[in-house]
């Protein structure tokens, strides 16, 4: 498999209506060549539409999409340089591995050396050449999901396309594919789109993230600044977890206000001695989260979550809790930021 | 002791069924090779081949055998290239009427035969399609629609579009995706469709009887005057040819309906 010269993609004023109602309005988004981007949303804000725009499968009603600097709007799916990875894989059943994966390329007429030779390559890459020849029914989820790569790797793509690549894997083998995914698509440079509603896989493979509700782009940017600057409360609260409280802070306590107060539970520090800057708390609830705890803390003022690691305070224990960071909304659009001295 | 009394019964009770299903048969294979056999014998008198070569002799029942031959796959052939663009049509495309046509296909076979094929007469002396094989090919055919739509139009409706819409993402046009991916994977549901319209047109009597008798015999019309002009053992014999495609059909498709990819198909969805 050689390394491909990808494109990028550029998409602008992309409109789509679905059963007389607007699906996605006005969406721009611009994909760097060899950047992987992922479409992050909860179910239902049009991530699915979006991408099968980009593949071809659904004509948009405005906009332009262009790969590599080409125009596809007008194109059909069998025409577009994008290769697509289904939710469930789509296999062919009636092929073996090796057929389904060297179908692309029967369809460009190669030769059938060199036919051979890259299936062979895109499966060794995604480790499946022991099972050449099993049919797809045969082999397990993960596998039937490395076939559906290979599939569209084989061809070479200017643009990969993946739906919820890992939703149909069980949890131990998501992480190990997602992995899989980003070394090999940084591997071969190419220009990747996921769609995703999971958070912590988006944040965890992509280059950079486009948070979709409602068939809007809410904000497209790194993981680091999507979660340190969310632009807008949807974002703050989609990406990571949110004390999410009406009002203002004062002095370091929650005060009254007509705006809303967001604050990472890791910005909330508990400990036994008393602080400047803290109100007296005390332990609700110690919920254990693995290698840390959350802790539900009531003040005066407000029940906020923390985060401690090492061994947590018991429940019903007083102590003093502080807030080190929060974020100012206003009619759900940030409009700044805070910090404790 | 229990145990062993529900055994009994389960023993007992199959080999009724069996009886049930093989003695009518066994009987009807006896009769074919019985010199004579009349009741109250439990066996025939003699045994002989002297029917079969009755049957095998007789030119009517040698050109019936041959009628019913040049039928069937005719039938099965025009049938299948009027009714699965059909049925594709009706698994995958939303029109006006889709339902009405899709339940009147069904409703139309469900009349009493006969009513249909004496007012069909009064339509084919019209057209002249009496005592043609043209006509008689129409009466098949339309025997043959109710399988070759409503089977192979389950068979496409349960190929996934994604499937489709992965063929044409690998870049493949939509007559391509249909060759190489729609048909093969509703081909046991059409091969299902295919053998019963096989076997519809070779026993189809009553239609043959009224549009093609007595130019055109296929073998279940010609039973018709073998029954009276024959002994009983003729009858035998014949009905005993008459089972054999059946019997060969679902033999041969056997193994492709319950083990091929129809299967495999469903389980990865
Ligand atoms: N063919 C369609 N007709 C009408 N509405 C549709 C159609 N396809 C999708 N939708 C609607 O469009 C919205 C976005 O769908 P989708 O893109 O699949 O969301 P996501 O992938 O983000 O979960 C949903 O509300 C869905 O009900
Ligand atoms: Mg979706």
């Amino acid at each position: 498999m050689t390394t491909s010269d990808s494109g990028g993609l550029e998409i602008e004023g992309l409109h789509k209506v679905l059963g007389g109602r607007s699906i996605i309005h006005s969406l721009d988004m611009t994909v760097r060549p060899g950047e992987l981007v992922s479409l992050l949303g909860p179910s239902g804000c049009g991530k699915t539409t979006t991408l099968r725009m980009i593949a071809g499968f659904l004509t948009p009603d405005a906009g332009s999409i262009k790969v590599g600097g080409r125009e596809v709007v007008h194109l059909g799916p069998e025409h577009r340089p994008s290769a697509m990875v289904f939710q469930n894989y789509a296999l062919w059943p009636h092929m073996t591995v090796a057929k389904n994966v060297a179908f692309p390329l029967k369809l460009r007429k190669r030769p059938k050396a060199e036919i051979a030779e890259r299936v062979d390559a895109a499966l060794e890459l995604v480790n499946l050449l022991h099972h050449k020849d099993s049919r797809p029914a045969r082999i397990s989820g993960g596998e039937q999901q490395r076939t559906a790569l290979a599939r569209a790797l084989v061809q070479e793509p200017e643009l990969l396309l993946l739906d919820e690549p890992l939703s149909n894997l069980d949890a131990k083998l998501r992480v190990k594919v997602r992995e899989d995914i980003r070394e090999i698509q940084q591997r071969l440079g190419i220009t990747t789109v996921i769609v995703t509603h999971d958070q912590e896989e988006a944040m965890s493979v992509s280059d950079r993230i486009a948070v979709m509700n409602n068939g809007r782009i809410e904000q497209f940017s790194t993981p680091a600044d999507l979660y340190g600057t969310p632009a807008t409360e949807f974002v703050a609260t989609f990406i990571g977890s949110l004390n999410r409280l009406e009002g203002a802070i004062k002095d370091g306590r929650v005060v009254p206000g007509p705006g809303v107060v967001g604050i990472r539970p890791e910005d909330v520090v508990f400990g036994t001695e008393t602080h400047p800057r803290g109100l007296a708390a005390t332990v609700e609830r110690v919920v254990p989260r693995g290698h840390f705890a959350e802790l539900h803390l009531r003040r005066e003022d407000a029940v906020l979550r923390a985060y401690v690691t090492g061994v947590p305070p018991a429940v019903g224990a007083s102590g003093c809790a502080r807030i080190e960071k929060w974020l100012e909304f206003e009619d759900g659009q940030l409009v700044g930021q805070g910090t404790a001295e | 002791m229990p145990r062993a009394l529900s055994r009994g019964v389960v023993v007992l009770l199959a080999a009724l069924l069996a009886l049930f299903i093989i003695g009518p048969l066994l009987w009807l294979a006896m009769r074919a090779f019985a010199a004579s056999w009349t009741y109250p014998d439990l066996l025939p008198d003699a045994w002989t081949f002297r029917w079969w070569s009755v049957v095998f002799s007789d030119r009517a029942l040698g050109v019936a055998v041959q009628n019913s031959l040049f039928f069937a796959p005719i039938t099965v052939l025009v049938s299948a290239v009027i009714c699965l663009p059909a049925a594709y049509a009706f698994a995958r495309f939303e029109f006006p009427g889709r339902r009405f046509f899709l339940i009147g296909v069904f409703a139309a076979n469900s009349f009493p035969k006969m009513g249909l094929f004496v007012s069909l007469a009064a339509l084919f002396y019209a057209l002249n399609l009496m005592n043609t094989i043209l006509g008689i090919l129409v009466v098949h055919v339309l025997g043959t629609v109710v399988f070759m739509t409503w089977i192979p139009a389950a068979a496409f409706a349960a190929v996934p579009r994604s499937l489709e819409e992965a063929a044409r993402d690998a870049g493949a046009s939509k007559l391509r995706t249909f060759f190489s991916v729609t048909l093969p994977m509703a081909l046991p549901g059409i091969l299902v469709a295919a053998i019963m319209s096989f076997l519809s047109s070779f026993d189809e009597a009553q239609g043959t009887y009224l549009v093609g008798a007595p130019d055109y015999m296929t073998m279940p019309t010609q039973m018709y005057s073998l029954v009276l002009n024959y002994p009983t053992q003729v009858a035998a014999v014949f009905s005993i040819l008459l089972a054999i495609p059946s019997v060969a059909l679902l033999l041969a498709a056997h193994k492709h309906i319950v083990g091929g990819h129809l299967a495999e198909g469903f389980q990865i969805k």
